[in-house]
């Protein structure tokens, strides 16, 4: 996993509650085998006006206009601000790919879907949940300040608005610390190998029908 | 006194974090082709190895044509990620249902159908909808791909416990009103994000009384409500089911099992920190109308107004929905009218969903207005069950498609899909915008409630059928 840095960065408003990750990315390019590339997929059937598939080369699709990542003023976002229940549905990490392939180090949002805020953290984009009147707070000044850049010092557990208004937000602790380190969470199960092995010769035993 | 849930997660702690995090061990890990590649690719990279093969189960779904098989697969994309499960299958020594074998099919219904599901146990998958096996007193959660290869290297996870819902449903259904109709019910009582942080046990004489078919439709949906896990409490049904089945425990350890699996149920007074009461006599038959199952009313409802809404963010969503259905407000269910039929999913594909979705469509015939009508049994052994009760012949002869077994148009990665604009009464448990294909609009209903649709060419209430 990538160590999270603090960025400052330029922050994108998607002012919908309960995007899906059908909708974040599609399920035609689920078929990949491979982990990297989504970026160019991510929010696809909302991005572009023509139907995408794996593999079409995407200087050559028709963005649309309307949808608010193709506007100029949010070109290089680094944070996402989204509404309640961002990530629910299917539990693919491709949206968390996607995300993180795009640019985004952040997304902040009231609320997230389960297993959505786990898989980001497992590749350290960071999910914030900040309460519903900030984050309101927050798309009213995104929309009539162009060029508003978020500050997010994960160490402090601060997101610092550029009138200097700072909030605090939670975090687990285990999640912020891998982060922090960019730690191999295997890495770190494995060191308790025997602990496992112990775990496993008492179930053994107890319940061997869980081991056929 | 403890949960059902509690008694789960002590009995698979291998280690507390610092803070509330968990290392938890994992019993049982279903693997498809969609979800695992990447997961496979890093365990190679880091050279390490399975923790515990006997631990794995996996199957080719998502992908899988439901029609001509014995031809291969003709998109080479989809071609390839189901090539590559099977490559890597084969190398690591994992226990894998093969396109072209009879156990295959969709990956929630094999487990059960297998015994490889047991009560009492940790299954972890990855794929959302792997709350289904919480239906046998599983702790069952979807994981992402990440965690597919921190339980392939370690067989443990590293989460924290949830909070604890109880939904008792008491009273009995009424005729025709099924477990995807309670399903439903739950999700447009709570919404799509109520059940978020907890993990929700069924129970009530509403629940008691359902067969382990409807138990799996309604833990399969619990995702749906926010919540990653469900779960039922063991009982006979559950015993039952179980009994026989190729991976479960034979003679004496099969003696022993049951006396364990009799104490995986809440002690009286147990705690939840909430607790939802459904009345199952009121509940009717349910239609999804927008790209969300909370957007949900009963078969005698209309689509809801958002005039009538003051909240502005619920209101944009529900204009939204509107459009992309393209319903008009105040449309009444029963008017309107279905271009495809899709009976199937990890939801409803079972026997008992085929028998239910049968028993209406015999001796009548599709309405004229419906282009496709389909039915994907979940199994090759729920197809060879079917075929062996005749249930193909009711459908075949009723203008129905009879298909083998896979997603199919649940998530259309295959060539099942719905065109643009098409409106298609589906069985399946997401409504997403495009789920069934790019500008497609689905409809979430039970099966029965389904094969009525397909036979008036529109929704029609289907306990005025029988
Ligand atoms: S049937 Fe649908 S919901 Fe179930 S596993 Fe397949 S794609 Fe997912």
């Amino acid at each position: 996993m990538k160590k999270f840095r603090n960025c400052k960065g330029l922050a994108a408003p998607l002012d919908r509650a309960n995007v899906d990750t059908d909708a974040i990315i599609p399920k035609q390019f689920l078929k990949s085998i491979n982990r990297s590339g989504f970026g160019q997929n991510l929010f696809d059937e909302w991005r572009y006006l023509d139907h995408g598939e794996l593999g079409m080369d995407a200087a050559k699709r028709k963005p649309n206009p309307d949808f608010v990542l193709n506007q100029a003023r949010y070109r290089g976002a680094q944070i996402l601000l989204a509404r309640a229940n961002f990530g629910c549905g299917s539990s693919r990490e491709h949206a968390a790919w996607a995300l993180q392939d795009y640019g985004f180090q952040v997304i902040i949002a009231p609320s997230f879907a389960d297993i959505f805020f786990n898989n980001s953290f497992k590749i350290g984009l960071l999910p914030i949940v900040l309460s519903e009147s900030t984050v309101d707070r927050m798309f009213r000044e995104v929309n009539v300040t162009e060029g508003y850049y978020l500050t997010v010092n994960l160490k402090d557990q601060t997101v610092t608005a550029p009138s200097g208004k700072s909030c605090v937000f939670e975090i687990d602790p285990f999640c912020k610390y891998n982060l922090l380190n960019g730690l191999d969470e295997i890495g770190l199960t494995l060191q308790h190998a025997e602990k496992i092995k112990a775990f496993e010769d008492k179930q053994r035993l107890e319940q061997p029908w869980l081991f056929t | 006194m403890q949960t059902l849930y509690d008694k789960l997660w002590k009995s698979h702690v291998v280690q507390e974090w610092p803070g509330d995090t968990t290392l938890l061990y994992i019993d049982r890990h279903l693997v498809h082709e969609v979800t695992s590649p990447q997961a496979f690719e890093g365990l190679r990279i880091a050279g390490r190895r399975p923790w515990r093969l006997d631990s794995v189960l996996a199957v080719a779904d998502h992908n899988v044509p439901t029609t001509g098989r014995t031809n291969g697969i003709s998109d080479p994309i989809s071609r390839l990620q189901v090539e590559t499960l099977d490559r890597n299958c084969e190398e690591l020594g994992i226990t894998e249902f093969k396109m072209n074998d009879l156990r295959q099919g969709i990956v929630h219904v094999i487990g059960p159908e297998q015994g490889a599901t047991l009560p009492g146990m940790t299954v972890v998958c990855g794929d959302s909808h792997t709350s289904t096996h919480g239906a046998f007193a599983c702790l069952a959660f979807g994981i992402g791909t990440s965690e597919v290869e921190h339980v392939l290297a370690t067989q443990c996870l590293s989460i924290k416990k949830a909070k604890e819902m109880q939904i008792l449903v008491d009273g009995t259904l009424g005729h025709g009103v099924t477990a995807k109709d309670i399903a439903l019910a739950i999700i447009g009582k709570i919404g799509t994000a109520g059940g978020a942080g907890y993990v929700i046990e069924f129970s009530g004489s509403a629940i008691r009384a359902l067969s382990m078919e409807g138990r799996m439709t309604l833990c399969n949906m619990t995702i749906e409500a926010g919540a990653r896990a469900g779960m039922i409490a063991v009982d006979d049904i559950t015993i039952e089911y179980i009994s026989g089945r190729p991976f479960a425990p034979k003679g004496d350890s099969w003696e022993k099992a049951i006396a364990y699996w009799h104490t995986l149920r809440s002690d009286d007074g147990a705690k939840f920190n909430q607790v939802v009461k459904l009345d199952a006599a009121r509940i009717k038959p349910q239609v999804t109308w927008g790209t969300s199952p909370e957007m949900v009313t009963t078969v005698d409802g209309r689509v809801p107004d958002p005039l009538q809404i003051t909240d502005s963010v619920r209101r944009n969503d529900m204009e939204r929905a509107l459009k992309y259905m393209g319903l008009a407000p105040n449309t009444l269910i029963s008017e309107i009218y279905l271009d495809k039929i899709f009976i199937g999913s990890c939801t409803n594909s079972r026997i008992e969903d085929l028998r239910a979705a049968a028993e209406i469509v015999k001796d009548r015939y599709i309405a004229t207005n419906i282009k496709l009508a389909m039915v994907v049994p979940g199994s090759g052994l729920v197809k060879l069950q079917a075929e062996e009760e005749g249930l193909d012949k009711i459908f075949r002869n009723a203008g129905f498609e009879w298909r083998e077994p896979g997603c199919s148009m649940c998530i259309a990665m295959n060539d099942d899909r719905l065109s643009r604009g098409e409106r298609c009464a589906s069985t399946s448990n997401r409504n997403f915008e495009g789920r069934q294909g790019p500008g497609g609009r689905t409809h979430l209903v039970s099966p029965a409630m389904a094969a009525a649709a397909a036979v008036a060419g529109h929704f029609v209430d289907v306990r005025k059928i029988y």
